[in-house]
């Protein structure tokens, strides 16, 4: 963990209200792993006071890439940020989703944002790795593929890919009586992982999410970001317990 | 090494400066420690200890409003226990000033955690939080209620000799009643203030944003509450004040000594930048020698009104 102040090299759009950040640090890229997070501050004075949570999208060389959502004040701020601004960034952060090449197949399930922490998870995987991305959008125009492959969609208005949500896009193209060790990593709104741990019940499936919380501090002080833990029956904190936890050891 | 004085003293607590790091803002040291050398801190205030474990509020717990934020963390914490097995030892090492804080639902849980901890000679002073709904009066909160503050003060100081300094809570009429009441029944200090009760909705879903429905108020839109419940205290009883209240830097923390603290504690600043504690000190420094101020202590309640 450190605290660091980096250059933005780029910032862009890549659908709509969906950006990509890059910022360099030579430092930062050589210890980060897929799923962890940084706690960014995206202005120097007060307004907005606390930072906010990224998880780390992808690392090539120097750059690390952070992808977000113009949501609020801070994102907002964040999407205003040109080459040469200087972002302060706290970590990195949190746990690391666990591969090993062990897997016949597995699905990454992303909603909307969702889709972040995945590319540079994708680069992990072993070269025959089989694997799909189901990407679930609310329509067309917030498609991308930004360091992605082997994608299929869902969408809200079927404008794109399946009508419907990603479990059910899930449902449509995993074998569910197959003896297969399947593997599925998702990141996604609380909504969604309810469904999905509808769905996975008692298969015999591995599942870790990445989960997301409002956060003042992002490693352990502030106890703000809890999740009701099944295994220990306590509040298990986002930021340095998670942000990855196998979906049947969390009460979402 | 520096020719300036930093050191203060609240009642028979010395501190090497008066920066100290409020409840709740630094657990027990360890993450925080990552960042910060903490033997170079004035004194760490641990998150509030209570008898047994507390597993906290639920979520959503926290939600950032102009200028601040709003928590109801609910007082979790690992319980008394387990913070002398597990927290104790590490805090031992760091070379700091420990300050146990305490928080209890009912007047024998709050004399029962100082009885038990009294003899751990890492804990220099007990600062008692009183911001906790009474349970046996029907969820009462203590801050709000003189005599129980009152009676609070008096049943700790029974169980030690060691400084005693009582959180104030903002949120009750007069803060000066509540400052005499704590002299009176043998308190060493106050510290003041604890967070203001606000809230905060959501106009879409008509929600509140924390499940607790209200929260405390920290950080910088505090500040200027902070300082007049400081002056307030300040002009009208004598005993030390820790200022506490959206303390972001080393002017932040003068303005708190000049209107009348004798220490201050850094709180939500730390979830922001967890190296405040130490940057605010070199301010500090150079301060005095702009100043020519040769011991910092000088300062406290040098103010022209």
């Amino acid at each position: 963990m450190l605290i660091k102040d980096v250059e933005v090299i780029s910032n862009k759009q890549i659908s709509v209200g969906t950006f990509l950040l890059e910022v360099e640090s030579e430092e930062f890229s050589k210890s980060i792993l897929p799923g962890q997070f940084f706690n960014i501050q995206v202005s120097q004075n007060s307004f907005p006071l606390l930072r906010r949570p990224f998880s780390i999208s992808n690392i090539s060389g120097n750059s690390l890439f952070f992808m977000y959502k113009v949501v609020g004040e801070g994102t907002q701020i964040m999407a205003e940020k040109k080459k040469g601004d200087i972002l302060n960034l706290l970590g990195p952060l949190g746990n690391s989703f666990q591969y090993d090449d062990s897997y016949d197949q597995i699905f990454v399930v992303a909603g909307g944002i969702g889709i972040a922490p995945f590319p540079l998870l994708i680069k992990q995987f072993k070269t025959n790795q089989k694997y799909s991305v189901l990407f679930g959008v609310r329509n067309k125009h917030e498609v991308h593929d930004y360091g992605i492959n082997n994608v299929v969609y869902s969408s809200d208005d079927g404008s794109i890919g399946l009508n419907g949500n990603v479990i059910e896009l899930l449902r449509n193209n995993i074998n569910e009586n197959s003896t297969q060790k399947i593997k599925i990593y998702s990141c996604g709104p609380n909504s969604m992982f309810r469904a999905l741990k509808q769905f996975i019940g008692n298969k015999n499936i591995d599942c870790e999410i990445s989960m997301e919380s409002a956060m003042a501090c992002g490693f352990g002080i502030c106890q703000g970001c809890p999740v009701e833990h099944n295994v220990e029956n306590k509040y298990k904190l986002i930021c340095k317990d998670g942000p990855i936890f196998k979906i049947q050891d969390i009460i979402i | 090494m520096s020719i300036i004085d930093l050191s203060v003293s609240i009642g028979s607590l010395k501190l090497k400066n008066p920066i100290m790091l409020a409840s709740g803002t630094v657990g027990y040291g360890n993450e925080i420690s990552e960042f910060i050398d903490l033997s170079k801190i004035g004194g760490i205030v641990t998150k509030s200890i209570s008898l047994k474990p507390r597993k906290g509020n639920p979520p959503q717990r926290i939600v950032e409003t102009a200028s601040g934020m709003l928590n109801a963390i609910g007082l979790a914490n690992v319980g008394l226990d387990l913070f002398v097995e597990e927290k104790i030892p590490f805090l031992e090492k760091i070379n700091s000033t420990i300050i146990c804080n305490i928080a209890a639902s009912t007047f024998e849980e709050y004399e029962k955690c100082v009885e038990l901890l009294d003899h751990q000679s890492s804990i220099k002073a007990f600062e008692i939080n009183v911001s906790c709904p009474n349970v046996k009066e029907g969820g009462l909160i203590f801050g709000n209620d003189i005599t129980a503050v009152s009676k609070i003060t008096e049943k700790v100081r029974a169980k030690t000799s060691k400084p005693i300094i009582i959180k104030l809570s903002p949120n009750n009429a007069n803060i000066v009643d509540y400052a005499k009441a704590v002299k009176e029944n043998g308190g060493d200090a106050v510290s003041a203030i604890n967070t203001l009760v606000g809230t905060s909705f959501d106009i879409y879903s008509r929600m509140p944003k924390i499940k607790n429905v209200t929260g405390g108020l920290s950080g910088p839109a505090i500040k200027p509450v902070a300082l007049a419940k400081v002056l307030e205290i300040s002009k009208n009883v004598d005993i030390p004040i820790i200022g506490i209240g959206g303390i972001m830097n080393w002017k932040d923390v003068i303005e708190f000594m000049i209107v009348g603290s004798s220490a201050v504690q850094l709180g939500t600043v730390n979830f922001i930048n967890p190296k405040a504690g130490i940057e605010v000190l070199t301010g500090i420094e150079n301060y005095c020698k702009e100043t020519s101020l040769k011991s910092l202590s000088e300062i406290i309640a040098t103010r022209k009104i």
